[in-house]
Formats: structure tokens, sequence, C-alpha cells
């Protein structure tokens, strides 16, 4: 956009090849995102509103009988309140314990560079892999919380991931354990942009260490927090694999998710156009997050 | 599609042409492509392709690629998508209970025209009964039983000793597993449990295991037209009660919902003393027991009973006429005795045929192991697994309302009747 308008009062013969290069440059990136991203989303749409074809029946054009289905299909509703509380459980969370953990090791400690290792090395686990060794600890008896609270407390077994009470707060404390340290690197970054002049000056004028966080480091890092809770919350509606190992979305649908509900209806039980339209309903609210996020923060946010 | 358009043009000039299709066909070796799923432990991926290996060696004609294709639930995800894309296997072993799917999707085609001889009708004749129920419908054989299960009870022996109970003595009846429960629970000072009765693991696919408790209260979840289910009887509802009572009137069982990927750790662990799982995990626990432990059928009520369960093979639309003959023949031979016995040994599987368990590597096996034939002595008490058209939506209403019972969001009788109403709704326009 800003190279044509620069090039606005040029010849008319440059500024067409420029347009032209301009445009084989974004060709090889925009066949992608039609292919992968724009053209599946439109044939989703357009598949919500067809029944399921199956061998002996095509699909029939239903108009919005899969919506009317969804509005009265009871775990739709409780795997929206089920993301809900996800999101409210994991955002804020992981965002806070990521500040303290980049301002612990932007501090000058022993062994720097060991704790940033031990707080990143989460996020290079897969997280498949992160969910099998959560579930051992989750596992009642033998697992280690179990262990550790009955050899020290002497509490009974606790069935975490098999009790609908606690299953879905079980998959929180894995998700946010795994997103922190992820959030962490991007507020380090931050916090290192951040020029020490102003903190010094903020000190000569007798701030505290909160008032500096308040005034100066955080209002700084808003950039930084835009970009993270977005992510964040994509993530929030993004993160699944877990569940697959963690608890299927059970007991009872008490720890599925919207994602892996879509994945449930439309790759187990084989519903695609009901599928299509459960994914349409997820296609609107992270569209509706993302525009709102973007005109709620963009007044507070300084961009240098 | 456009190769099998194309081997049917060459075919048709083969034959016009004045040559035999036999001779076109010999002169030519047909390609195979076969998935596979391994749903144990072990080495059952390696002896699959060994198996193959030694049918291509012997007939140079056929080149079979075996391709491991993941867990029961993948390879149904697979086949599906292969064939809408117009790229479908010629061969797959899938979920028994998974046929009225297939059939749904119009994606198999049944072994009859390839069973002629007199020798081929005797060797379909051959199978368990009880393994060829979920693989007929409508007079056609759709499935060949291969790597096929049933749930059985092992016991820590041991344990048994320690509450006073006769080691050698499995129970077998429900009252007896209540009986014998309450005095294998073991609680520490604070009172809690060290050591729990019984262990029925209820995660991932609780139907399975519950339709043994169902089969013993004399009551069969589905019809064998797949199109109506019965999940609210009150013989379910019954059984359903005794298993919820198991945790929260007997304390027997870990409340809540109990992991199944769990189960056979927790009993090696001392953690239950009973546990009931597949017979796939024999050669597991086998291996890893650190105690004498005993094989058992499950106990009965009215009743023995158990459901089967695992995985046959299924002959796959879109290709040609010689890949499936092919394919059905190397089928005869995987599922001859000596090989069903090589089969049954590397994993624990049920050999699905009485003449596999009379060659003399299997009597020597059994021998050496007498708890292998446990599974093969249930089989005439076990039903079909439950298995209906959208058999996975049908089986995931009722694992919910299995969950919701045992977590006890619900009551027995309101769960089982809301999945009854889910699943009639879903299953009226198969009647």
């Amino acid at each position: 956009m800003t190279a044509t308008d620069t090039t606005a009062r040029a010849p008319l013969s440059i500024r067409g090849r420029e347009w032209i290069h301009a445009w084989l440059l974004l060709l090889p990136a925009l066949v992608f995102l039609f292919a992968f991203t724009h053209i599946p989303a439109i044939a989703t749409f357009w598949h919500s509103f067809f029944s399921t074809p199956r061998g002996r029946r095509p699909a029939r054009f239903l108009g919005l009988d899969n919506y009317e289905r969804m509005i009265a299909d009871p775990v739709f509703w409780k795997v929206m309140g089920n993301n809900l509380w996800f999101a409210l459980g994991t955002i804020p969370v992981s965002i806070a314990l990521a500040i303290v953990m980049a301002l612990w090791v932007n501090d000058r400690l022993a062994g720097r560079g060991f704790v940033r290792m031990a707080y990143f090395t989460p996020t290079v686990l897969p997280l498949i892999a992160v969910a099998n060794i959560w579930l051992f600890f989750y596992t009642p008896g033998f697992g280690l919380i179990d262990q550790v609270t009955g050899s020290l407390f002497g509490w009974p077994h606790t069935n975490w991931l098999g009790d609908p009470a606690t299953a879905l707060n079980a998959v929180i404390v894995v998700t946010v354990w795994k997103e922190a340290g992820f959030f962490m690197i991007f507020y380090l970054a931050a916090l290192q942009a951040i020029p020490p002049s102003l903190v010094e000056a903020a000190k000569i004028e007798g701030a505290g260490k909160w008032t500096i966080f308040r005034r100066i480091t955080f209002p700084l890092m808003m950039p930084t927090t835009l970009f993270v809770s977005i992510n964040a919350v994509i993530n929030s509606f993004r993160l699944v694999d877990h569940i697959f190992i963690l608890t299927d979305g059970g007991p009872d649908n008490a720890s599925s998710l919207l994602l892996f509900y879509i994945y449930e209806t439309a790759f187990e039980y084989w519903e695609t156009g009901y599928g299509a339209t459960l994914t349409v309903a997820l296609l609107v609210i992270l569209c509706a997050l993302a525009i709102g996020q973007f005109f709620l923060f963009d007044r507070k946010v300084h961009y240098k | 599609m456009l190769k099998t358009a194309l081997m049917k043009a060459v075919a048709t000039a083969a034959l016009s042409t004045g040559l035999t299709l036999g001779t076109w066909a010999s002169a030519q070796a047909v390609d195979l492509q076969f998935y596979f799923p391994v749903a144990v432990g072990g080495t059952a991926a390696e002896t699959i392709q060994s198996l193959t290996d030694e049918y291509a060696a012997a007939n140079p004609d056929v080149k079979i690629d075996a391709v491991y294709s993941g867990s029961y639930q993948d390879t149904i995800t697979k086949v599906i998508t292969a064939s809408r894309g117009g790229t479908p296997p010629q061969l797959s072993v899938a979920l028994s209970a998974d046929m009225f799917t297939l059939i749904d999707e119009d994606l198999i085609v049944p072994f009859d025209d390839f069973i002629k001889t007199d020798e081929d009708k005797a060797w379909l004749a051959g199978f368990y009964p009880a393994f060829m129920e979920n693989s007929q419908t409508g007079g056609k054989t759709y499935g060949i039983p291969f790597q096929r299960s049933t749930p059985v009870m092992y016991w820590n022996k041991e344990a048994f000793k320690e509450a006073g109970l006769d080691p050698n003595t499995p129970p077998a009846t429900w009252e007896e597993l209540v009986e014998f429960g309450k005095k294998l629970t073991k609680k520490d000072a604070n009172g809690n449990v060290t050591q729990w009765g019984v262990r029925i693991p209820s995660s991932g696919f609780p139907y399975w295991l519950f339709q043994g408790l169902s089969t013993q209260n004399d009551v069969i979840l589905a019809n064998s037209d797949g199109n109506k289910t019965n999940f609210d009887d009150p013989k379910v509802v019954e059984a359903l009660q005794y298993l919820v009572d198991l945790s929260t009137k007997h304390g027997v069982m870990e409340p809540g919902i109990v992991e199944w990927g769990a189960t056979p750790k927790a009993f090696f662990e001392r953690q239950a003393a009973i546990m009931w799982t597949t017979t796939g995990n024999l050669t597991n626990v086998r291996k890893n027991a650190p105690f004498e432990f005993g094989v058992a059928m499950l106990p009965a009520n009215k009743r023995r009973g158990a459901p089967t369960g695992g995985g046959n093979f299924y002959l796959f639309k879109g290709a040609s006429e010689e890949q499936l003959a092919a394919a059905a023949e190397f089928v005869k031979w995987i599922s001859a005795p000596e090989q069903a016995a090589k089969w049954t040994i590397a994993t624990g599987y049920v050999a699905p045929r009485p003449d596999a368990w009379e060659t003399d590597t299997m009597k020597a096996y059994a021998a050496d192991f007498p708890p292998a034939i446990v599974a093969r002595d249930q089989l005439e008490h076990a039903v079909a697994e439950l298995a209906t058209y959208q058999n996975q939506r049908i089986t995931g209403i009722f694992n919910d309302a299995l969950a919701a019972a045992i977590t006890g969001q619900k009551d027995a009788a309101t769960a089982l009747k809301e999945a009854q109403t889910q699943a009639d709704a879903i299953l009226a326009e198969y009647r």
C-alpha cells in the first residue's frame, strides 16, 4: 500500500511495472493463503447449509436446519461454557505468570540463563508429550501428585481427570504451564527494549518499584500485551491436543472444548455437515474477538 | 479411479485380442495396499509385516504394501478420507463394530463373491460364531475376523491370599465380586484406600466393558440390523446401577472415571486386586506382573457374558476384480490355522477359528500358558460388540450417558433414557 502511495506521481509505465512486481511478490503467499485458508473457510460456510453426504445419500440443502440444531444442542452450549471457563482460566493466569517470570529473569541473578531455559522448556516440548507427562502426574494412586500429597499430608487419592468437577481445571493447569514460558519470551524482549534512562529518571524522582512497573514498564509493554493476549485468546480456542490424551473430552463432555467437539463431530462421527456449522460458529467467534481486541486495546497501546 | 478404468480398458483389450484374463493376470503383478491398525503394545506391527512378507515371497504375482495406520479410530478416519479422495486401500483391518458405518458410507464390498468352492465355504464356516455376529448382516459377509479380543478378569493371587481368600477361586458371580472386593479393599491408618478390590476402567470407551455387565444381565444393547438400541431397558439400567454401586454403595472400586490405559499398571502396583481388561493385554501382564496372577471369565449374573471386540478384514470398493480376488486370497491365507496361531502367540488376541487351536504350535503355547485358553472358552458366552449405523456417534452418546451416571451427574435411569431418545432420533432413518 505505502509503496504505491509514494509512487503515485511517477510515470505510468514505471507505476505499472511496480504494480506487477508487487503482485508477483505477493503471489506465492496469496496462493497459499487462498488455497489453505480462504477457500476452505468459504467452502465450510457453504457446506454448513447442507446435510452430511453419505455413500448412499448425497448432501441435501437444509437451509438453516444445522444452525437450529446447533442452538438446540446441549453439548454445543456445554462446550461453549467450558471454552469460556478455559479462556478465563488460562489467559489472565498465563499472562500474569509470563510477566512475573520475565521480570524475574530480566534482573541480574545467579544462573539466569539456566532459569530462563527452565521456564522456556515447556514451550519446546510437543503438547502431546506434555499431556502424557501430566497424565502420569494426575494418575490416582501412583501418580506424582497423589504420591506427594499422600506422603506429606496423608491425603486420599484424588481422581483429578475422572471427576467432572476437576477435569477441566486439570486441563487448564497443563495449558498454563505450557503457555506461560512462551509468552515470557515476548515480555523479556519487550523489557530489554525499554530505555534504562526512563527507570533511572523515575528512581531519581523517588518512585518505588511498584510505581515504576505500573507507570513505566507495564504501559511500555502494552504492544506486547496486545500481541500476547490475542495469541492467548486464539490459543484458548485452538489448543486441544492435550485433551485427546488427558480426558478425551470426558467425563460426559466436562472437559470438551469447541474445537475438540468439532473434531469429534466431523472426524469421529463423520457428520461433516454439522461439523461445518460448528466451524462457522468458531470462525465467527474468533473474528469477533480479534476485531474487538484491536479496537478495544488500540487506544491504550503506545507504539513507539 | 483412473487406474481402475485403465486396468479395465487393458483387460478388455486383452480379452478382445484373444488372450484370456488368466494369462494376463499371471503376467502382471497385482498391487495391493493394506491398512492395519495396532491397538496393543508389543510386536504386533512387526508380526503383520513378517506375515505379509512371507506371503509375498510365496506369491510373486502379488505385491502387498502393508501400511500401519495408527489406532482403530485413526484407521477408520484414514480409510474414509482416502476413499473420499478417490484412493481407497484395497484391503484394511478396521473395527468390527464399524461394519455398518462402512456399509452406510458405501465403501466396502462383501466377501461372498470370492467364496465359490466348497473349500472356501468350509473356510468361512470355520470361524467362531461369536466373531461372525459383527461380521455379517443382511445375509452377506462383510468382515473376516482377524485381531479379535474379548475382555477377561485378571486377579492378583497374592492379594487373595493376604485377604484370606482362596487364591485359585476367582469371583464367579456379581455377589461374589462385591463380597471378595470388600475383603480385598485395604485402607491405611488415615482411612485412605491403598488397594481397591475391583477395577473396571471407564475412560474412552466405557461401553465395551459395560457390555460385559449388560450381557450378564441377559440383555442385548442393539439389534443385529444395527438400527435399534435398547439403552433404556430396565435390565440395562440395573447393570449400570451395579457398576455405579461398586464405587458408591459398596466402596470396592475407585470412584469417578477410571483410566483404561493406566489399568494394567495399577494392577501391577497393587492398586487394584482384580481388573477387567482385554485379553489383548495378556502378554503384557504375563511379562510385567510382579506377582502370581490368574485369568478368569467375567463373573455371571443372570448368565455369563462378554462382548467381543477388535478388528476384521474389509474389502474396499474402487479396486479391480483382480485386486479384490487377490486380497481375498491373502485374507484366506493369513487367517489359516498356522498364521492365526503365530498372530495369537505374538499378541494375545484370540485365534478366531477352532482349527487354529488344534495346531501343534497353539497346543504347545496353551499347555505352557493355560490362561490363554480362558478367552477362547468365554467365546461361547460372548455376544457381538455394540454396533449400529453411525456407530461412533451412537457409542459416543452411550459413553456420555455411562460417564454421567458413573460420576453421579445423573442417575442411571435418566442418563440411559436420554441416551435412548438421542439414539432413536439418529437411527430412525435407517429403519
